[in-house]
């Protein structure tokens, strides 16, 4: 064990719960010092999930196992820390610090304990990316989501609330098809452990092993509803661009949440033996649908907050297909689009917020559509204090052109480099396990088509935008709000620049996770701590 | 018992779902209360039903004639959370009414 550090791992758990505990106690009229907690505690966030993301990272072999209560691994809870989820907490704790320093300017004076759910949201997202228990992820899924109900609903009108109501109808019954699904295979394998699973259903005799693939099956269905497949994404675009900004800009977190516990469930449970490749096409097939529902969206999304809900439905549908292709070098390409377009669409839902200030909500919207989208936002917060931004225009048209690129993929930024990746991985595709030309053919095309189609909508948007407004009305945006996006634009920079690293660190990244065992034999062979005054007392995360 | 267990799941999760697809908010909580007392008595279920036999080890005891409580705990757990969820849902349905005036979930009046 690695002493000090080995403890950090259940520090993004415990940090956001310990903040937003304390959140709670401070006055919700003295808005300055809980902002200044909050962001104090993403901020560590970010130095906490940079450090893991380091370390394990490194050259040395880091256990990155941590039993819960010091108890044996199928017993107890484990918590696993692998090269996945650092990255995926990295980009967590990223994005959630910009939305947070965001939603400083005004976004959290609209409603009541903004910050404590943003904590505890943080925090279920965090849980569910480092957790190695099925049931476990459910609560985490739980924490996120209860979390994720008050954050859609911050702000409070009509529209949000009735996209919040759907939100909470489908999420309530996915989280329902996830119990089932979890009882299920606990039913037929009679473990709960992931890794004790994975070592389990190569060995399930052939008359449970149906009931256990109908469980696999189920779940996966509560986790694709949350990554907006079609046909199970309707709720998404409404959902997303109800909720205010900030809040829209974490939820890209969110969708791709599912993305990651399907990556890792069927890398992990559905490597090899006989239910290799279980589901890979449902993902390839619901994975062109949604890509080619999220096209055709993206082209008729006339207010910029619906297409960027569409663009999330692009996004998950790129990832899906790959998922069902299901070859190394393709997904290694795929976790690099994935960072990337999480850190763009997060930057692109703030943005939005920035551009449509000051004009009239719905100029933009054909008044025939307008009823569908309902009246417009009816307590819009009042004006923050500080320091406005010079030169607004030319920055918000800077970073709206940047996110066009970013969506399209086109050089020079990390798009650009992502889709690339998969694009020529998918091409060079000839060797042995090769999916079937023509899907591969398709995949191409569609990815290239929903290039093209953000490139249409977003110039589109962009001309109607910038260049089109006839008053030519200045927004008035704080510092304060358009650092987080060039933040998070400038992210995708170092993304482009550091290329090559970062492939390396994706490629190995798939390369564990397609050798299941690594994953096994770490969560089985983790030791219980056997007497803890042997360690050195710097942490205070260990006293669980 | 298994068959009255089945007969029991099944009645309750066909009208949660009947429900769930009604047009009212009412019928909404209602049909995922429905539903998630059917999740429940199956999680229940899939330990295996038998009567008598708590977890409970001693000296003598062999475990696989004992009841799993896995799957109890598990329950227990979901119960709580799905209670929690149902809760915040019937908030939201208020603030729904409120807002529109109507308990449709869209938000819209009575159309004949």
């Amino acid at each position: 064990m690695n002493g000090w550090a080995h403890h950090l791992i259940i520090a993004p758990v415990l940090l956001p719960l310990a903040a937003a505990a304390v959140l709670l106690f401070i006055d919700e009229r003295s808005r300055m010092t809980k902002g200044l907690v909050s962001s104090a505690a993403a901020l560590l966030l970010v130095v906490v999930s940079f450090v893991l993301f380091r370390i394990e990272s490194g050259p040395n072999d880091f256990e990155g196992v941590y039993l819960l209560g010091n108890w044996m691994a199928p017993f107890g809870i484990v918590l696993v820390l692998d090269a996945l989820s650092a990255l995926m907490l990295l980009l967590t704790s990223l994005l959630g610090l910009a939305a947070l320093v965001y939603s400083l300017a005004r976004w959290h004076t609209v409603g009541a304990h903004f910050h404590t759910m943003f904590q505890l949201l943080l925090m279920g997202v965090n849980g569910a990316f480092l957790t190695g228990d099925l049931f476990n992820l459910f609560v985490f899924f739980e924490v996120m989501l209860a979390a994720s109900y008050g954050l859609l609903l911050h702000g409070s009108g009509p529209l949000r609330v009735k996209a919040g109501m759907h939100y909470i109808a489908v999420n309530l019954a996915a989280a329902l098809l996830f119990l089932i699904g979890v009882s299920l295979i606990y039913g037929t394998t009679g473990t709960l452990n992931m890794a004790d699973l994975a070592a389990r259903i190569p060995d399930i005799e052939p008359d449970r092993r149906m009931l256990m693939e109908a469980g696999a099956g189920v779940l996966g269905i509560a986790f694709l509803i949350k990554a907006g497949m079609w046909p199970l994404c309707f709720w998404l675009p409404t959902a997303y661009s109800a909720a205010s900004a900030p809040v829209a800009g974490v939820f890209a977190i969110l969708s791709k949440l599912g993305i990651y516990v399907i990556l890792r469930l069927t890398m992990l449970l559905f490597g090899d033996g006989p239910s290799a490749g279980f589901g890979a096409n449902v993902l390839l097939y619901g994975g062109i649908a949604t890509l080619a529902f999220g096209i055709i969206g993206v082209l008729a999304s006339q207010a910029l907050g619906r297409l960027a809900g569409f663009s999330v439905l692009v996004s998950s549908g790129t990832l899906l297909m790959v998922l069902g292709i299901n070859d190394g070098a393709v997904s290694s390409g795929a976790l690099l689009y994935l960072v990337s377009s999480t850190l763009t669409i997060g930057a692109f839902f703030m943005l939005i917020e920035l551009v449509e200030r000051g004009q009239d909500a719905g100029a933009n919207v054909l008044a025939v559509t307008m009823e569908a989208y309902g009246d417009a936002d009816a307590d819009e917060p009042e004006e923050g204090d500080g320091v406005t931004m010079p030169g607004t225009m030319a920055i918000l048209g800077t970073c709206f052109a940047a996110c066009g690129i970013l969506l399209a993929g086109l050089p020079p930024l990390s798009g650009f480099v992502a889709k690339f990746a998969m694009l020529s991985a998918m091409m060079g595709t000839g060797a042995i396990g090769v999916p079937p030309t023509a899907a591969v053919w398709t995949l191409v095309v569609l990815v290239i088509l929903s290039g093209v189609a953000s490139l249409i909508a977003m110039t589109r948007a962009g001309i109607r935008t910038f260049w089109g407004s006839i008053e030519g009305t200045v927004p008035r945006v704080l510092v304060i709000e358009i650092v987080p996006v060039m933040f998070l634009l400038g992210l995708t920079l170092l993304l482009t620049i550091q290329a090559g690293p970062a492939m390396q660190y994706m490629d190995t990244t798939i390369r564990t996770l397609a050798t299941p065992s690594t994953y096994i034999d770490a969560v089985k062979n983790a030791t219980v701590i056997s007497d803890y005054d042997d360690k050195p007392k710097t942490s205070t995360e260990g006293a669980d | 018992m298994e068959i009255i267990l089945s007969i029991a799941i099944g009645v309750m999760t066909t009208c949660g779902v009947w429900l769930l697809l009604r047009p009212r908010t009412y019928q909404v909580i209602i049909g995922l209360s429905m539903l998630s007392y059917a999740v429940n008595l199956f999680i229940f279920g899939v330990g295996g039903v038998k009567t008598n036999v708590p977890p409970l080890l001693g000296d003598d005891v062999v475990t696989s004639t004992l009841a799993d409580p896995v799957p109890q705990a598990l329950v227990l757990t979901a119960i709580v959370i799905g209670f929690a969820t149902t809760a915040l849902f019937l908030v939201v349905l208020l603030a729904s009414r409120g807002l529109t005036g109507t308990d449709h979930v869209d938000g819209r009046g009575d159309r004949k």
